[in-house]
């Protein structure tokens, strides 16, 4: 006769059920954190500050698409982005969490899509807060609103965008200062290749094929060529879909690289 | 009697770079068996119960929890295991109630089963005082206890505990060897906690394992542990024989001075 003890049956739950336990601990922790509080209020003053300089909002043409709204929001993000994103993983190191978090019965995906939505939907709650921004011109003009949604949808993707570059390098890291700063370099690095004088740079050196390709991995021409003009194409959802996806799955691999060692 | 292992550990070897920090150990642990898991600084405790809990992978060897492999079937595994990591890590920011019940959500637990499980654990480790406060709050002994309470929400059949009364006062440290031992006892589980206190392992372990530079040089019954010193060593008996199994060369006898002649 066996004398184990049959171990408790833990009730079975949905496959969300996990993410959705880390998304909501990690969203509710940036209201606490004052890195949140900081990113929140720079980019809601600045978001005011674009308000109040009306001329750059309308157009010549007297249609306020929000422009100049939208093209300072790769540049914001750039610095503001990172510092939600260093404390993803490096603090989970530095306070041996990650211990904890691991020998819970949660998969690796679990746990860094958990977060990454938590940080991205953080993000998006504060872009949505600029909605006076939307009314103000609506009030002032007689803005395109297709296209000001347009550059919402591009605003988010290329926060996600940023953010699974961060997740990947905050999980290589145990210093939040050191994951930030490295997320700001490269991030800077995947903007700029994508910037008109720093392209002709690289055309004048590099072979075309891999100046063609850093053209085509910069955030900011798949963001201010399209998304800002009202375009929404497959290309560009892609291009997001795949840097999100490669950021977290990088951002797992790194993880049980950890475990590895 | 047929039972099988909750635990159950094979050759597990961890090397990190050119050092060897377990080597080649071999754990078994029955339903009702709790095993006082020792070893000097450095011995490889804490690295042995990473590999049994899935935090590191082994170099080479495996592990399973209740039959289920953790590398293979590690969320299976894992809903079995309540672990108390060395530290006992865990987020400063969150109030004690709040921490708890997200990892009983982690845990697989849901609505009235969360309030069941916080409560329950809370009132084991006597955390009614504290549970709104926020874990960077608390005194240390807290935080173990917290960290105890943790391991305990889901009512698991395994127990990995990594050092569970540092910093405790001796009144705290006296209930939560009585909750171990209880556990062990009357809850049948499957016990492992590793300590630095000899007497802890008589106090509430029915079985010791002592590792020394990551291999194991002792598993028995505490009686048996305590067998090994010579009759003439009338004090501190269970230190002289740690020192024994763990210092490179054997005590000289006489210079000790535990070694009292009766
Ligand atoms: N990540 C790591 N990289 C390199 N060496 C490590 C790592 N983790 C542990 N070690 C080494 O492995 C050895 C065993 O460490 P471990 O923490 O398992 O010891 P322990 O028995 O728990 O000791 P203590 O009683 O002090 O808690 C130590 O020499 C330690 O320095
Ligand atoms: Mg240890």
């Amino acid at each position: 006769m066996s004398t184990a003890t049959t171990p408790r049956q833990v009730t079975e739950v949905p496959f969300w059920f996990g993410t959705a336990t880390i998304f909501r601990r990690e969203f509710l922790a940036f209201f606490t954190t004052p890195v949140a509080a900081i990113f929140m209020v720079i980019f809601l003053v600045m978001s005011g500050v674009m308000t109040f300089n009306v001329s750059r909002l309308v157009d010549p043409q007297g249609q306020a698409a929000l422009r100049g709204f939208f093209n300072w929001h790769p540049w914001l993000y750039l610095f503001l982005v990172p510092a939600l994103s260093m404390r993803l993983w490096a603090d989970e190191h530095r306070l041996g969490t990650l211990e904890l978090l691991t020998t819970l019965p949660l998969s690796m995906m679990d746990l860094v899509l958990g977060k990454f939505l938590a940080a991205w939907a953080f993000a998006s709650v504060v872009l949505a807060m600029t909605f006076p921004v939307w009314l103000t011109v609506s009030y002032l003009g007689d803005p395109d609103h297709g296209v000001i949604a347009a550059g919402y949808v591009g605003s988010v993707l290329l926060a996600g965008g940023f953010l699974a570059v961060g997740s990947a390098v905050s999980a290589s890291s145990h210093n939040q200062v050191v994951a930030f700063v490295v997320s700001v370099a490269a991030c800077f690095f995947l903007l700029l290749t994508g910037w008109g004088p720093v392209q002709s740079f690289f055309k004048g050196w590099l072979p075309p094929a891999l100046s063609d390709l850093l053209a085509a991995i910069s955030f900011l021409s798949h963001f201010v060529d399209s998304f800002v003009r009202g375009v929404i194409d497959a290309r560009d959802l892609v291009f997001f879909a795949t840097v999100i996806a490669a950021g977290l799955w990088i951002t797992g691999l790194l993880l049980q690289g950890k475990r590895r060692r | 009697m047929a039972a099988s292992p909750l635990i159950q550990a094979r050759s597990l070897v961890k090397q990190f770079g050119s050092f060897r920090a377990v080597d080649d150990v071999d754990l078994q642990v029955f339903p009702g068996e709790v095993v006082g898991f020792l070893g000097p600084n450095g011995a490889g405790k804490t690295t042995t119960m990473r590999m049994v809990t899935g935090y590191l992978m082994p170099t080479s060897g495996t592990a399973s929890l209740a039959g289920m492999d953790i590398a293979t079937h590690p969320r299976e595994a894992k809903r079995h295991l309540g672990y108390l990591p060395e530290g006992a890590p865990a987020y400063p920011d969150m109030r004690v109630e709040e921490f708890l019940r997200f990892v009983a959500r982690a845990r697989g637990l849901r609505g009235a089963e969360v309030r069941a499980g916080v409560n329950r654990a809370s009132d084991l480790l006597e955390l009614g005082k504290v549970r709104r406060q926020t874990v960077e709050t608390l005194s240390k002994g807290f935080k173990r206890r917290v960290g105890f309470a943790q391991a305990l929400l889901h009512d698991p059949s395994i127990l990995i505990l990594d050092e569970p009364t540092d910093g405790l006062d001796p009144n705290q440290k006296h209930e939560v060897r009585g909750l171990i031992r209880r556990m062990g006892e009357e809850g049948g589980k499957a016990i492992v906690l590793s300590t630095h206190i000899l007497e802890e392992v008589e106090a509430v372990c029915n079985r010791a394992v002592v590792i020394h530079r990551g291999k194991t040089v002792f598993d028995g019954t505490p009686e048996a542990l305590d067998q090994r010193a010579p009759a003439k060593v009338t004090r501190n008996r269970l230190d002289h024989v740690f020192r024994e199994l763990t210092q490179d060369q054997a005590p000289q006898a006489g210079n000790k001075d535990d070694e009292v002649a009766a």
